[in-house]
């Protein structure tokens, strides 16, 4: 009846484990509790849960991104105060098989729902406003993406309380992760939590595509489109070139798992290293497809606050689409030590060193943007030269393993952990948050508070420098990743030092959180509300709307005259929103539970193929189809807003707008 | 948006097209029975006859079925398509360079 679930699948013989899922219980029933104390269950449900307009999603999606960074995170200081106390007999306070799930889940969350649900966030927000559209193409299919990543999410954090997650690392490498080596449940919940996650994210990739191919505003050709959008593009087509090489792998060791086949086995006739092979030839697509959007976001903030176009906006865009074709041929760099002869490693070595080239221009055209420029150093800009610093410095550090020759020295060590962290941290990390700051105006209506960004942005760079610097001293002295403890006295005060670096991050994550607090209790202060709809004298079409925006974004569908469509518009005292004109009424999808209820049914369906529970299984696989059938046989999805109340929304924001140049 | 969402405007065929692509089908996939049940060619020229009917057998495939052609509707579908092989075939090719190459040096076969 309930498979392998069993009173002793709980770990209660773990204090660490029993004492945070006290505190997750006493936060979760807080939060509840002020939600039913101030009857909001309603409004969540009606304007955010069955949302299909692409700004609330986009909201939830960075919201789920910010719970995982707070679980990811805690991982990852746990891991470092582990390694500062064992040493030299010390044994540490993680045993072994409770650190080995630490650094399997920090690996996984980070980048599948901290990491991948921002970026998801942002192209929400930014990519139909920015091309002129008034929702995305697929506005249901954006709503089941967000659920199907907030199951999976849901069911990586069950797997802390109940039964246990992965020891495989955040890949899952077999045999270690055949039945053989890993008999208990926490493979299984990685790859089902792998699986749904993957159905999100694919459909994410196809919405934003024919989003972005159909739905552009009449007169934005290809090369008007701004360079957010492009990066948004190439990331889309890597995911959906990408992401089914994935499902495949996982779904491979899932039938090794379930039905004791032999594709990555040691006998019956697998072979493990053609799961390093399949799983990296989505890795390294998959971590392209996470920097790229972040390059969008500078290539945005950085001509805003200079004051300036971006410096050639053509080679910005050729450089995006070679970065992304060739990222699609190098993932061997990945086990150049699997023992494969120097023709593999020479052509993979020189490829990833050629993906060095395009990514120079991309550095070199925002550097140029800078020069001569009216800067404004805005928190955003603090964020966005402190990129181009640490990025630089492990993009080198990149060039460096793609050596073949030196890869055999570095491979696996620390050296590895800290190029990956300096490029995602310094990259990936820096760009989101830096795109937070940048559009969070837009998104909420009030600016996000700049004092305690700035504090939060030198805490993360001075910490940043501290807990990775050391590990690329210790990947040199012969440090490997996933230690669990260590004599050598080499390596100490490294660690220490590390653990300092630390530390200085938790302190520059509290900032945020400040800034987070600070700046809803200040949100109403005239100097923080935006009433223009422009705060930043932005240059693309997401700025000429009101903050935050209608829910059907433009009233009247914009026309693009160059690149840079708002400011060409600013300069020539062309009116974007044509204010005052014949509105219609327009088409919008109507709000759906079937997005919830295939995430719910996802949810069960996980849980039980964890467990070996087949009929609950069978209820979630069926309840996941027949919601989406049900859906597709619904011809009642969508609605009008009427001419009139397009015209009321319209005229009070015209109203706004005059009341305030009149000030 | 009813404008801008439901204006495909891709054709998706007709009755005589997809009878037109069927009978091809079934004269292609005869053909090549044939070529080989009746022995008529040497050994290489069938497997050339084969490849070459195969082959055309794939583009009566595209064309009449998943309805890809020159047309300026058919733009995009041609593109995905062009686009999805060349990332297919970098994938299996560099999959059997680096697999082969591996097994060939391991020695794990």
């Amino acid at each position: 009846m309930l498979g392998r679930l069993s009173f002793s699948a709980l770990p209660l013989d773990v204090p660490i484990v029993v004492g945070t899922f006290i505190g997750v219980c006493i936060i979760g029933i807080a939060v509840l509790g002020l939600i039913t104390y101030y009857g909001k269950w309603g409004y969540l449900w009606k304007e955010w849960f069955t949302s299909v307009d692409h700004k609330r999603l986009a909201v939830m999606y960075i919201v789920l991104a910010l719970v995982a960074l707070a679980r990811g995170f805690a991982d990852a200081i746990m891991m470092r105060t582990q390694l500062a106390l064992a040493y030299a007999g010390n044994p540490g306070y993680l045993p072994p098989h409770h650190y080995d799930q630490i650094f399997s889940a920090h690996g996984t969350i980070m980048i599948f729902f901290l990491a991948m649900a921002f970026m998801t966030g942002l192209f929400n927000f930014i990519v139909p406003l920015q091309i002129g559209a008034r929702d995305v193409a697929f506005p249901f299919l954006n709503n089941l993406s967000f659920w199907m990543t907030a199951a999976a999410f849901i069911l990586v954090n069950v797997s802390l309380f109940i039964g246990e997650f992965s020891q495989c690392g955040w890949l899952a490498y077999p045999p270690l992760s055949e039945t053989q080596f890993s008999p208990g449940v926490g493979v299984d919940y990685y790859i089902w939590a792998i699986q749904i996650s993957g159905v999100g994210t694919l459909l994410t990739g196809v919405n934003f595509f024919v989003t972005i191919v159909k739905m552009r505003a009449p007169g934005m050709s290809w090369m008007k489109m701004p360079v957010f959008t492009w990066t948004a593009f190439c990331s889309s087509i890597l995911i959906m070139v990408s992401f089914p090489v994935l499902t495949v792998a996982v779904a491979l060791l899932g039938l090794d798992r379930y039905f004791g086949m032999h594709f990555f086995t040691n006998d019956g006739g697998g072979n493990q290293m053609m799961y390093l092979n399949l799983i990296w030839a989505w890795g390294h697509p998959e971590v392209y497809i996470l920097v790229i959007p972040a390059f969008g976001v500078f290539s945005e903030v950085v001509p805003a606050f200079s004051g300036k176009p971006l410096f050639g906006y053509n080679t910005m865009v050729y450089a995006t689409c070679s970065i992304m074709v060739l990222s699609f041929l190098v993932w061997a760099h990945h086990f150049f030590t699997m023992g494969a002869g120097p023709d593999v490693n020479a052509f993979f070595g020189i490829a990833t060193m050629i993906i060095s080239i395009p990514t120079g221009v991309k550095l070199f055209n925002w550097l140029f943007t800078m020069y001569k420029g009216r800067i404004r150093f805005h928190a955003c800009m603090y964020w966005a030269v402190g990129f181009m610093v640490t990025f630089t410095i492990g993009g080198m550090t990149g060039v460096m393993m793609a050596i073949p020759g030196s890869d055999f020295v570095l491979h696996n060590s620390l050296f590895l952990i800290a190029h990956f962290h300096n490029v995602i941290i310094g990259g990936v990390y820096f760009g989101y948050i830096c795109g937070m700051n940048f559009w969070a105006p837009k998104v909420l209506g009030f600016k996000l508070n700049e004092a305690w960004s700035k504090r939060a942005f030198w805490l993360w760079l001075v910490g940043f420098y501290f807990a990775f610097m050391p590990l690329y001293v210790l990947g040199f002295e012969g440090m490997t990743r996933r230690m669990n403890h260590y004599d050598n006295p080499a390596w100490y005060p490294w660690m220490l030092v590390a653990e300092v670096g630390a530390v200085l991050i938790l302190l520059g994550i509290a900032c945020q959180l400040i800034q987070l607090y600070v700046s809803i209790r200040d949100c109403n202060l005239p100097e923080n509300r935006d009433v223009s709809g422009d705060p930043w004298n932005g240059r693309t079409l997401e700025w000429s709307t009101s903050s935050p925006p209608p829910v059907y974004n433009f009233a009247i569908v914009p026309h693009v005259h160059s690149i840079d469509a708002f400011m060409h518009d600013k300069e020539n005292g062309i009116d974007t929103r044509q204010a005052g004109a014949q509105y219609q009424a327009i088409h919008m999808p109507k709000n759906t539970v079937a997005g919830v209820a295939a995430g719910l049914f996802a949810l069960i369906f996980g849980f039980a193929a964890v467990w070996y529970i087949w009929w609950l299984a069978v209820v979630g696989l069926v309840g996941v189809i027949a919601t989406v059938i049900a859906r597709s046989a619904n011809k009642d999805v969508d609605f009008y807003i009427p001419a009139e109340e397009v015209a009321r929304i319209e005229n009070e924001h015209t109203r706004k707008l005059m009341a305030q140049a009149a000030e | 948006m009813s404008t801008q969402t439901n204006s495909s405007g891709e054709s998706h065929g007709s009755v005589s097209s997809y009878l037109i692509g069927f009978v091809l089908a079934v004269v292609l996939t005869v053909l090549s029975f044939l070529v080989v049940s009746t022995h008529s060619l040497s050994p290489t020229g069938t497997l050339a006859a084969l490849s070459m009917l195969a082959l055309v057998q794939v583009l009566v495939h595209l064309h009449y079925f998943l309805h890809m052609g020159g047309s300026s509707e058919q733009r995009w579908n041609n593109i995905c398509f062009v686009f999805t092989v060349a990332f297919v075939t970098i994938l299996i090719v560099g999959t059997v360079f680096i697999m082969t190459n591996t097994t060939m040096h391991m020695m794990s076969r």
